[in-house]
């Protein structure tokens, strides 16, 4: 990892743990206040315990012009960002794609490119909806490996994560209590429960919350549509397509509708959002990625929306390929801040 | 509401905690209110903005304060602090008042934080607030804007033109420029004058020069200064500062709280003579902290040398800057600029002076002390010998001056024995009118938000 972001996040937990204002707001503090040194593990861990919401940085009497110049939303985040470059497995794909919006927008294009192809090359024989363009065989045969790379790549950052920050063995309780915590977002609240700071410099609000909320609750539930027909299509024998007051269509469309609204909230409200508190260089690729999942809600709406007009096969491989980029670009986007993020929640509940 | 403008009903001269109560009760109360800061908008809440937390009386268990803390207990906590120098009258007015602040400051959207790491001991008295005072100011100004108070930030006051009885207009300079406004009320809130180093060293002698001054540059005591050559009433003595040792590396303004030093009770301290000259474990830290800055203001070139052994460096809170570190003494000596003979003389005649240490407790007075040593060390004495050594150098920091404005229960300010019929103060510029000398932690913030309420609600009244 980087030394110098290390020295200067470094650098200013030190500070911090001498001043301690900032204790209630989020679970980095008392992380930090438990430690007299920091290792680089130490930091990795603070680093990703942090969720940008800069209550400590507004509320700092040490921020620029001061000469101590803290910025420790921005020193937590481009270690943050560095470690998911660090950890990645393969490195080479987390440098590439984490900070480039372009690489990310070059990997959605290609996934167009080969869903197109696919289309063309794998042309089916016969099938109903969408399996008319591609068959359900050719579907698996693409997004079987897509699927399993991923959690096979993020399986293997985990591991590297938790033994950098030191962390002990893992128990069901550290995940119960890990989950929790993410589920209602508890950190967003900003420990007084009025929100972040995050668009209207010092002014508190659940913008960012509510947004991150409906992203992540729109993305899983798009998660389970799919499940839900997979399971419909092996088990109960009822391939697709389906009817709208059915349980994958039900969860599809809401939560499309929810990841959407999320992205279009979350892009606005980063556009307001002070960049000079973010990891350096990072604004480009969290734009282009959280754009791109935007764009699989919105494909797969639209993809509902125009089913049955001649513009289908078309929608469809736009859908499928944002999707498969997608997939193939968790571990290496933003997309793999949730694990951490889970990770290092756990990881913390063990100081508990 | 209107623009405050050039004539507004009252003007809020300080942009601190003091300054921002009274803004917000007097436009509660209805009045188009103007603030002048005199700092720029990132430096803005004076000394405000490095404080920690308020002290509140309290019935029962009030926010995040648990049991109870009641008037007498607060009284007596103050008695003992000031050495009976307190006016009575206004300390119960704001002790009895500083409990139905609490609610107060919530509702204006001042956040509080559960009892602190390391600071347990104050979960009683004292409320924390979440993200310290510049949170608390920020939110306060946030209030402020709410209520169309107007705030004009680098905006210094220089001069009240007081006729008879009454202010009659405000002058400020802002951009070069001289500006004048003419309001019908003004709260003045803009602290002490320990940013003035000049006017320190008149009172203190040049010794003062070498002073830190732990918050804002911009107290500098100008309208203190402008109000005292017309006469108006004025309470404590220019010589009187509260100040406190601190890490002598610390900014010349502006350290804050990461500067202070926790470890002196297990240390020995010397001066640049390498010679010790007080008992460096008379009490528990905390009890100590405040005489540390005098005592250190005494010695040559107003600096001392704080030295300890590995065994003690776990003992004490972090602060912002590492110690010097050393393997031996001699080396020691060398980094810190010490004569090294001396030290290890002086290092040497104290470690013969240690005796039984098997009762040392870091957190009690242990009586772990030095026999047949001048000064004694009479609590934590354990002898400096565990490699590496480490040092600090002290500073004396000041935390505020007590010269001020004398006011009465309405906070109302005064020329002979009448009061000023548009005049009030609040905050440290008048904390002299309560605490004659010592401090109490936590009192300056309720003393300030008591004040300043109490001065919004005045300044507010006689404007309508
Ligand atoms: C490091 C530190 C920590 C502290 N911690 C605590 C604590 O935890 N609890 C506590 O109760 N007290 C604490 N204190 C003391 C506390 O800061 C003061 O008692 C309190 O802040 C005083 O508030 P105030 O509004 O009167 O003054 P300030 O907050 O100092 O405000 C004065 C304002 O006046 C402005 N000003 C000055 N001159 C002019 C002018 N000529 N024209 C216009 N504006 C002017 C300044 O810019 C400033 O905004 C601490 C002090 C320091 C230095
Ligand atoms: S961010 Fe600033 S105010 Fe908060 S704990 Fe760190 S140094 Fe203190
Ligand atoms: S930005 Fe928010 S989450 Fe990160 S350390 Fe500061 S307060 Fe905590």
């Amino acid at each position: 990892m980087q030394t110098d972001l290390l020295q200067e996040a470094r650098r200013q937990a030190e500070i911090c743990n001498a001043c301690r204002y900032c204790e209630g707001y989020c679970s980095v503090f008392p992380a930090l206040h438990a430690e007299r040194a920091f290792s680089d593990g130490d930091l990795t861990q603070l680093a990703n315990l942090c969720h940008n919401c800069r209550g400590c940085y507004y509320a700092c009497q040490y921020t620029a012009p001061h000469e101590f110049n803290l910025n420790l939303p921005q020193a937590l985040a481009n270690v943050r960002q560095d470690s998911w470059e660090d950890l990645a497995f393969p490195r080479a794909a987390g440098k590439a794609f984490q900070k480039s919006g372009v690489m990310i927008a070059l990997a959605a294009v290609i996934g167009f490119a080969l869903l197109f192809w696919a289309v063309r090359a794998l042309a089916t024989q016969g099938g109903e909806g969408f399996y008319a363009v591609l068959s359900h065989n050719a579907m698996v045969a693409i997004f079987l490996p897509a699927f399993l790379f991923p959690l096979f790549s993020i399986a293997i950052s985990l591991r590297r994560y938790w033994r950098q920050v030191g962390a002990q063995r893992l128990k069901a309780v550290h995940l119960v209590r890990a989950f929790g915590q993410a589920a209602n977002m508890r950190n967003l609240k900003g420990g007084h429960g009025d929100g972040c700071n995050f668009e209207d410099e010092d002014r508190f609000s659940q913008g960012r919350r509510m947004a991150h909320q409906a992203v992540m609750y729109g993305f899983l539930l798009c998660f389970a549509s799919t499940s839900v027909a997979t399971v419909m299509h092996y088990v109960l024998n009822m391939p697709a397509p389906y009817p709208l007051w059915s349980l994958p269509k039900l969860l599809g469309v809401s939560g499309g509708l929810l990841l959407v609204v999320g992205c279009v909230e979350m892009v606005r409200l980063k556009l307001r959002a002070d960049t000079s508190l973010c990891a350096q260089g990072a604004f480009g690729g969290e734009i282009a990625f959280v754009g791109l999942l935007g764009f699989v809600g919105l494909s797969g709406l639209v993809l509902y929306g125009l089913g049955q007009t001649a513009a289908m096969p078309v929608l469809l491989a736009l859908h499928l390929g944002s999707v498969l980029a997608l997939f193939l670009l968790t571990p290496f986007t933003k997309m793999a801040h949730g694990f951490y993020r889970l990770a290092a929640l756990a990881a913390d509940s063990q100081r508990q | 509401m209107t623009p405050a403008g050039t004539n507004p009903d009252v003007v809020v001269i300080g942009g601190g905690n003091a300054a921002l109560c009274a803004a917000i009760t007097a436009a509660e109360a209805g009045a188009r209110v103007l603030i002048l800061e005199a700092a720029p908008k990132p430096y803005r809440g004076g000394n405000s903005r490095h404080t920690r937390n308020f002290r509140c009386m309290h019935q029962g268990p009030l926010g995040p304060l648990v049991d109870s803390y009641t008037e007498e207990e607060y009284l007596a906590d103050l008695l003992k602090v000031t050495g009976g120098k307190t006016h009575e009258g206004l300390a119960r007015l704001a002790i009895r008042t500083s409990e139905a602040c609490l609610p107060w400051m919530e509702e204006h959207g001042v956040r509080f934080q559960p009892s602190l790491s390391g600071t347990l001991s104050l979960a009683r008295t004292n409320a924390f607030f979440l993200g310290g005072g510049k949170g608390l100011v920020n939110a306060y100004y946030r209030t402020a804007e709410r209520l169309g108070v107007e705030v004009v930030y680098e905006a210094l006051v220089t001069h009240l033109e007081l006729d008879e009885d009454r202010i009659n207009y405000v002058d400020y300079i802002r951009d070069g420029q001289t500006h004048r406004v003419t309001p019908k009320s003004v709260v003045v809130a803009s602290g002490g004058f320990q940013a003035d180093t000049d006017w320190l060293a008149r009172a203190w002698g040049p010794a003062a020069r070498n002073f830190l001054i732990r918050g804002t540059p911009y107290n500098r005591g100008v309208v203190l200064a402008d109000l005292l050559a017309q006469d108006i009433a004025q309470v404590g003595d220019p010589t009187q500062c509260h100040a406190v040792a601190i890490d002598g590396r610390a900014p010349k303004f502006d350290g804050g709280i990461v500067t202070r030093l926790d470890c002196v009770p297990f240390s020995i301290v010397v001066n640049k003579d390498a010679e010790r000259f007080y008992d460096e474990g008379e009490d528990v830290w905390p009890k100590r902290y405040a005489i540390w800055g005098r005592l250190v203001a005494a010695q040559p070139d107003q600096v001392g040398y704080v030295i300890i052994d590995a065994k003690s460096l776990n003992l004490f809170m972090p602060s912002v800057f590492p110690p010097i570190k050393a393997d031996t003494l001699e080396e020691l000596a060398g980094k810190l600029d010490l004569p090294a003979e001396a030290l290890a003389e002086t290092v040497a005649t104290f470690n013969a002076a240690c005796g039984d240490t098997s009762g040392f407790h870091p957190t009690e007075l242990d009586g772990v002390a030095t026999t047949g040593l001048t000064p004694p060390k009479t609590n934590w004495a354990r002898p400096i010998t565990e490699p590496p050594f480490y040092g600090y150098s002290l500073r004396t920091g000041v935390t505020f001056t007590y010269l001020g404005l004398k006011v009465d229960e309405n906070a109302q300010c005064a020329i002979g024995d009448r009061p000023i019929r548009n005049l009030w103060a609040a905050g440290e510029t008048m904390a002299g009118s309560i605490l004659g000398q010592g401090y109490l932690a936590g009192f300056g913030m309720t003393i300030g938000t008591v004040f300043g309420r109490i001065a919004g609600k005045e300044a507010a009244a006689h404007a309508n």
